[in-house]
């Protein structure tokens, strides 16, 4: 299947760029750009060949990458545990959806509507637990009650339609923000987790990266060298949400139909954590690599378990058990502890060259 | 008037002892290893099953079966954390988090794998009747669980006041590692709270199995107020989770009878919402130590 040795190939370039032990056979910056070149391309090409099942998954594997890199801005860089990223997920796809049934206006502009209104919520929720100082634990679970309020909300309050949720007319049309065909779908949203994976890597260079991660390491510390603590959490957080709300608007369109038990169910706030957990917290490319294995794995064990339900997660729970025991740091993590046998790995290092090949990608 | 009050203050009461002895579990293993055990609910939901399994077995009401059910409970519990949670206690603290959040997933889909998603419900006659008192109506189902609720929290609380074993599980929750140089072996500490906590979650499973139906996700309705609970009532606090837990019964049956609807989930969150933003530690905990 290509889309498996795509990801066998990415796994292995990533691994040995990011470990700064780059091979000798693509230590040369033009071959890298080369091989990224051929990488796009497949990804363009091949997806046009495959069955609408795979292109599918395709898609929920890069729908789940690009959420989990969402919460890696805010929870891998700057610290803030968020277990209730589906709040600013739900909220950026009712805005959207909302406002193109109720009101006519195109998802091309809901999206960003839906991002700013999470982003407001960010920045409420945020404000709120950073005044109060919570942290750690304390923090991921206020983040947990304000999802599940917006879920009791959006439940019980008429203009949202309530239980009902809020389907969408199929319309394949650009101007609605409704491709005509799922391989359309795929390179938005492939697109989407490339520029926000080259924007995190370009950011975790600056300045404010920097400040994020020094909040993640020691808060006092920093706030005692003078970074504005309070103010780049709030960044952190508000800028999370917004991005988040855009991966909730894709997925309105390309399900077309939302409710509060979808679009508020708190396994996508799972779904947000755990390829981020998996593959590496506070790493560049930790989230894609546990989404690109995570989404095959629980499509596999669905083919599996045939029509018992139950089985396939069952599965899916004690892989995630067996993963977390084996492999504490993440799989970028590990791999960085082997080679360089330093102990804890340094999540922020990682090297321009594999920004490079990512930018290869999107060419 | 004066009755629908009374109706409501009783149910919230008997209620919430039961919300107290769910809580009683998240509270002693955020205490004892400062870990949020999302696999709480799940857990509670397994110990339904094994009620109901059991009480298939021996033809009897599920009452007379608590001393068995407390030891399977017991037993899965210090298995899951001699077994998986202890091999990762001293790595970042997602790991433990997602490591719960596994198992939940795991216990919930092994139910409905066991088990399917038809809910199914155990009969205890001669107990599901009510009596009435000036007008309130009390389910002898709700009434026996409260009381065996409370005993269970003088239970345990004299073994962790008095016991040494309790002695040596409150020296690990101060300070892992004085208590490690004063020779208590951590790790046995660990899996014994943890089992103990899991062995909480199954009573409060056992003792809800009659009065509500069982089905393989019945525990998410109740690991969020479990939260509630044990973070209002200051974690790893025993008295404080009972206290909590009937503020939290009570404000939702005040709710359902004033305002109605599935507004009563709202009022539970907007506690949980205000606690942690004014006083983290609960409300029985000092106001400076926020963790």
């Amino acid at each position: 299947m290509p889309d498996t040795q795509f990801t066998d190939t990415i796994l292995e370039r990533t691994m040995n760029s990011s470990s700064g032990t780059v091979p000798v056979f693509i230590k040369n910056k033009q071959v890298q750009i080369i091989i990224g070149i051929v990488l796009a391309a497949l990804l363009i090409v091949v997806p046009n060949f495959m069955q609408a099942y795979y292109v599918d998954i395709l898609v929920s594997a890069c729908l789940c990458a690009y959420i989990a890199q969402c919460w890696n801005l805010m929870c891998g860089y700057a610290g803030q545990f968020s277990f209730g990223h589906v709040a600013f997920f739900g909220v950026g796809a009712y805005t959207s959806s909302l406002l193109y049934v109720d009101f006519g206006l195109s998802p091309i502009f809901g999206i960003f509507a839906g991002a700013a209104v999470a982003g407001l919520v960010g920045l409420f929720i945020g404000f709120l637990s950073f005044k109060y100082k919570l942290q750690g634990d304390y923090f991921a679970l206020i983040t947990l009650a304000f999802a599940e309020m917006f879920r009791v909300i959006v439940t019980n309050v008429g203009i949202f339609k309530k239980a009902v949720g809020v389907s969408i007319d199929y319309r394949p049309d650009w101007r609605v923000f409704q491709p005509d065909s799922k391989v359309s779908y795929f390179y938005i949203i492939l697109g989407m987790t490339v520029v926000l994976t080259v924007f995190l890597s370009r950011l975790s260079k600056t300045k404010m990266g920097l400040y994020f991660v020094s909040i993640r390491e020691d808060e006092n510390a920093a706030s005692a060298l003078g970074v504005d603590a309070f103010r780049y959490k709030l960044i952190a957080t508000t800028l999370s949400a917004a991005l988040t709300a855009l991966g909730g608007t894709f997925y309105a369109q390309y399900y077309l139909f939302i409710d509060p038990s979808i679009a508020f169910n708190s396994n996508i706030s799972i779904n947000a954590i755990v390829p981020c957990i998996l593959g590496g917290v506070g790493t560049i490319f930790g989230p894609i690599i546990g989404a690109l294995i995570i989404t095959p794995i629980s499509q596999l064990t669905n083919l599996l378990a045939g029509s018992r339900p139950g089985f396939n997660m069952m599965i899916y729970g004690s892989l995630l058990v067996v993963f977390i025991i084996a492999m504490p740091n993440g799989i970028v993590g590990s791999f960085r502890k082997r080679k360089t046998k330093k102990g804890m790995p340094q999540c922020t290092t990682t090297s321009v060259d594999s920004a490079d090949v990512e930018e290869g990608n999107e060419r | 008037m004066l009755t629908g009050f009374l109706q409501a203050t009783t149910d919230g009461i008997l209620m919430g002892t039961i919300y107290g002895l769910m809580a009683l579990g998240i509270s002693l293993v955020f205490g004892v290893m400062k870990i949020i055990n999302f696999a709480h609910g799940a857990l509670i939901m397994l110990s339904m099953y094994i009620t109901y399994v059991l009480c298939g077995i021996f033809h009897t009401n599920p009452y007379f079966i608590i001393p068995l059910c407390v030891l399977v409970m017991f037993a899965i519990g210090y298995t899951i954390q001699a077994g998986l949670i202890n091999r990762i206690i001293d790595t970042p603290s997602h790991n433990q988090l997602l490591l719960t959040l596994g198992l939940m997933v795991f216990i919930q889909n092994f139910a409905l794998f066991i088990w399917s998603a038809d809910s199914k419900s155990i009969p205890v006659p001669g107990l599901d009747k009510a009596i009435t008192i000036f007008g309130v109506s009390i389910s002898c189902l709700r009434l026996t669980a409260f009381l065996i609720g409370i005993v269970v929290f003088a239970i345990v609380y004299l073994m962790i006041s008095k016991m040494m074993l309790g002695k040596e599980i409150q020296a690990t929750a101060q300070d892992r590692v004085a208590a490690r140089l004063m020779g208590i072996k951590i790790k046995n500490i660990n899996a014994i709270a943890f089992g103990l906590a899991t062995a909480c979650a199954g009573i409060a499973g056992l003792l809800i199995t009659p009065i509500y139906y069982i089905t393989p996700n019945i525990g998410d309705t109740f690991l969020l107020k479990c939260f509630v609970v044990a973070i209002l009532g200051s974690l790893g606090n025993i008295w404080g989770a009972l206290v909590a837990g009937i503020i939290v019964g009570l404000c939702e049956s005040m709710t359902g009878l004033y305002i109605g609807g599935s507004w009563n989930e709202m009022i539970v969150y907007a506690i949980f919402v205000i606690t942690l933003l004014v006083k983290p530690t609960g409300l029985f905990g000092r106001r400076e130590s926020r963790a």
